[in-house]
């Protein structure tokens, strides 16, 4: 146990807590890692998730094609497993000779960029709203309650389609689309959250201590719900990659010319009789993501936060 | 007390609806251009004085709550507007594709009930089994699946390569249906038309499938894990300490208390349904409300994007206002 030194200057203090809360978090990071490897399933969808990440990022490195610029001559070629086809192309090329497994690979850049920063953004809405309502209550509380179960009246696609029908297509609408009512979920938990967790001690004794409402609100209280919403911040992530491949497939979603695996599914659908490869493979990278990251999800709800599991 | 709280949940729903109609309008507002142009979509081509006529006939130069008292009064009347492409009204134009839209919805919620009951209650009383991590798998795997990219495996396995099942539509080209209700089963039955009834439940496979697997797979583990637990509860050992059978403590005495949060999930799972309708009725080419609001999108056609929303919103505040209503009757013990 360390001693506290002699508080001479708010820096070193500053300084002096900050250490003590870096290890903290360096020892609950070892003991969730450890805790991980009890439950393979979310470890194994945890290193797929990485895989895409890194295969997102590095995307240029890892192909040499490019994503939107094809060659007709080689249209429609099947995967390597086929026996026409060439390790050349291993997913096979489109209908423009693309090569399909470039344009997934790119294609993971609009898919994880959407779903982390749909996430991030309806997660820091949610969360800011929920503590503050749920601490303060009130006339604010009331108003946005009521504007949250307005949107939850919505089915979530069809709120989606209907904002980007107003806006038209686009990246920025896109986000927009789906955080307008992505916030919801994480204001209602933060809200509960923070409403139980008002009543508890620890918060009598900060308040007793002379602490303004915004420390105990960040300081006291935050640290025992975040890992909540960072749970329903995965599990949210595959949906929010389902939605936007969803939108992406109606033609709502990516401008066309951005490879996106929603519109790749639907640019495949006019050569199903003859290339059933072009829809499929992309699907495929969904599914295989939106699995992991379910997974992964499940595993994280596991071990941080088993209260949850109530379905 | 039961119809005082029937009543009361009816009556908490009518503010819902009035506010879904408020967000509509002021989206319809809020989007950038003029609402002229807006409103007549790719027609319009008009000269500077019919559009002045215009905006007098749409109300366009009133002050705002005006125009949202005006559009709410129409609303009230089942009036949603004009769509000045297809040259008619939104509402008449929406209760054409209704039919095809419920019919699908009804033949995805039985799929998705069928497969999903008998797996969550085996699931449930062989927890651990192969049969339970198979089916829980598989659910799993329902969860985190693209509806467009199911539709189109399953149109590739059993429309393409087995050649089974058709492809798209809801009949196929050159049977003859008198229509009556608009929706195809039932106007087979009434009928009496054999030819049209199998043509209409081989459409109906696929697309029902497709649409009800997500919901599928949410019920069968809401209902599996709800089982879990009333199996354990005492009046469950109760039952089975007094000799009842098995099978009878299964059915009656756990399922029916399972049923109660499952019901709920139902509920939800309207939205799902509602949401996937577009994306089904694409991929598909169902005739209906889906397909409409696609088309409509893409033709800019936002009288009619306005009513087909308007409408699936309160479809889903009604399946859920009807959900709260027989979880009543479900358990006699629980308050709204």
């Amino acid at each position: 146990m360390e001693v506290s030194p002699q508080v001479e200057s708010p820096i070193a203090r500053q300084a002096y807590l900050w250490r003590i809360r870096l290890g903290l978090w360096r020892r609950n990071l070892a003991e969730f890692l450890a805790e991980l490897r009890n439950h393979p399933l979310a470890l194994l969808g945890g290193v797929i998730i990485i895989l895409y990440l890194l295969a997102a990022i590095l995307a240029p490195y890892i192909t040499s094609y490019d994503p939107t610029r094809g060659n007709l001559r080689v249209r429609l070629q099947p995967p390597a497993w086929h026996p026409e086809g060439s390790w050349e192309y291993p997913l096979g090329t489109d209908a423009q000779g693309r090569d399909i497994l470039t344009r997934i690979i790119y294609g993971a850049r609009v898919s994880l960029t959407v779903g982390i920063l749909a996430v991030g953004i309806s997660a820091t809405i949610g969360l800011v709203l929920g503590a503050i309502t749920g601490y303060y209550r009130g006339r604010l509380d009331w108003a946005v309650s009521r504007f949250a179960d307005l949107l939850l009246a919505f089915p979530y696609l069809i709120f989606a389609i209907g904002v980007m029908a107003f806006l038209g297509s686009g990246f920025t609408n896109l986000i927009l689309a789906l955080t307008f009512k992505g916030w919801v979920e994480f204001f209602r938990l933060v809200r509960g959250e923070m409403m139980s967790e008002k009543t508890q001690e620890y918060v009598e004794a900060a308040r007793v201590t002379g602490l303004g409402h915004v420390s105990i609100m960040g300081r006291e209280v935050l640290p025992n719900i975040i890992q909540s919403v960072f749970v329903l911040a995965t599990l949210r992530m595959g949906y929010m990659i389902i939605l936007e491949a969803s939108l992406s497939f109606l033609g709502l979603g990516i401008p066309p010319h951005i490879p996106a695996w929603g519109s790749m599914v639907a640019a495949g659908r006019d050569y199903l009789l003859v290339a059933w490869w072009v829809s499929t493979m992309a699907g495929i990278a969904i599914l295989i993501l939106v699995l992991a990251i379910n997974v992964f999800g499940e595993g994280l709800r596991d071990i941080l936060d088993p209260r949850l599991r109530v379905e | 007390m039961r119809t005082v709280k029937i009543l009361e949940r009816i009556l908490a729903a009518i503010p819902i609806m009035l506010g879904v109609a408020i967000l509509v309008f002021l989206f319809m507002r809020l989007t950038p251009g003029d609402p002229v142009d807006i409103m007549m979509g790719q027609g319009g081509a008009v000269s500077a004085g019919e559009m002045e006529q215009l905006r007098h006939e749409f109300h366009l130069d009133e002050p705002l709550y005006v125009q949202l008292w005006l559009f709410l009064k129409d609303a009230v009347r089942g009036d949603l507007g004009y769509s000045y492409i297809q040259k008619r009204g939104v509402i008449t134009l929406i209760a054409e594709r209704l039919p095809a839209t419920i019919e699908l919805a009804m033949g995805a919620l039985f799929f998705a009930l069928i497969i999903a009951m008998p797996i969550g209650i085996v699931s449930a009383v062989r927890q651990n089994s192969p049969l339970d991590r198979l089916s829980m798998a598989a659910a799993f795997l329902g969860i985190s699946m693209p509806a467009f990219w199911l539709g189109i495996v399953l149109i590739l396995v059993f429309s393409v390569t087995l050649q089974w099942l058709p492809v798209q539509g809801r009949i196929d080209y050159g049977v003859g249906l008198e229509e009556v209700t608009g929706f195809y089963v039932l106007d087979s039955i009434i009928t009496r038309n054999g030819e049209a009834l199998v043509s209409s439940l081989r459409h109906l496979v696929l697309p029902s499938v497709t649409l009800g697997a997500a919901v599928a797979a949410v019920v069968a583990r809401v209902l599996r894990s709800s089982m879990l637990e009333t199996l354990r509860s005492d009046h469950v050992t109760l039952a089975r300490a007094k000799g009842a059978p098995e099978r009878g403590v299964v059915l009656k005495h756990a399922l029916r208390n399972a049923l109660i949060p499952t019901v709920t999930v139902v509920g939800l799972q309207v939205g799902v349904l509602l949401g996937g309708n577009m994306i089904v009725e694409t991929v598909f080419s169902w005739p209906g409300l889906g397909r409409l609001t696609v088309t409509a999108i893409f033709q800019r056609d936002f009288p009619l994007i306005q009513g087909a929303v308007m409408i699936y919103a309160f479809t889903f505040v009604m399946a859920n206002l009807i959900v709260d209503i027989l979880y009543t009757y479900l358990n006699p013990k629980i308050t709204l």
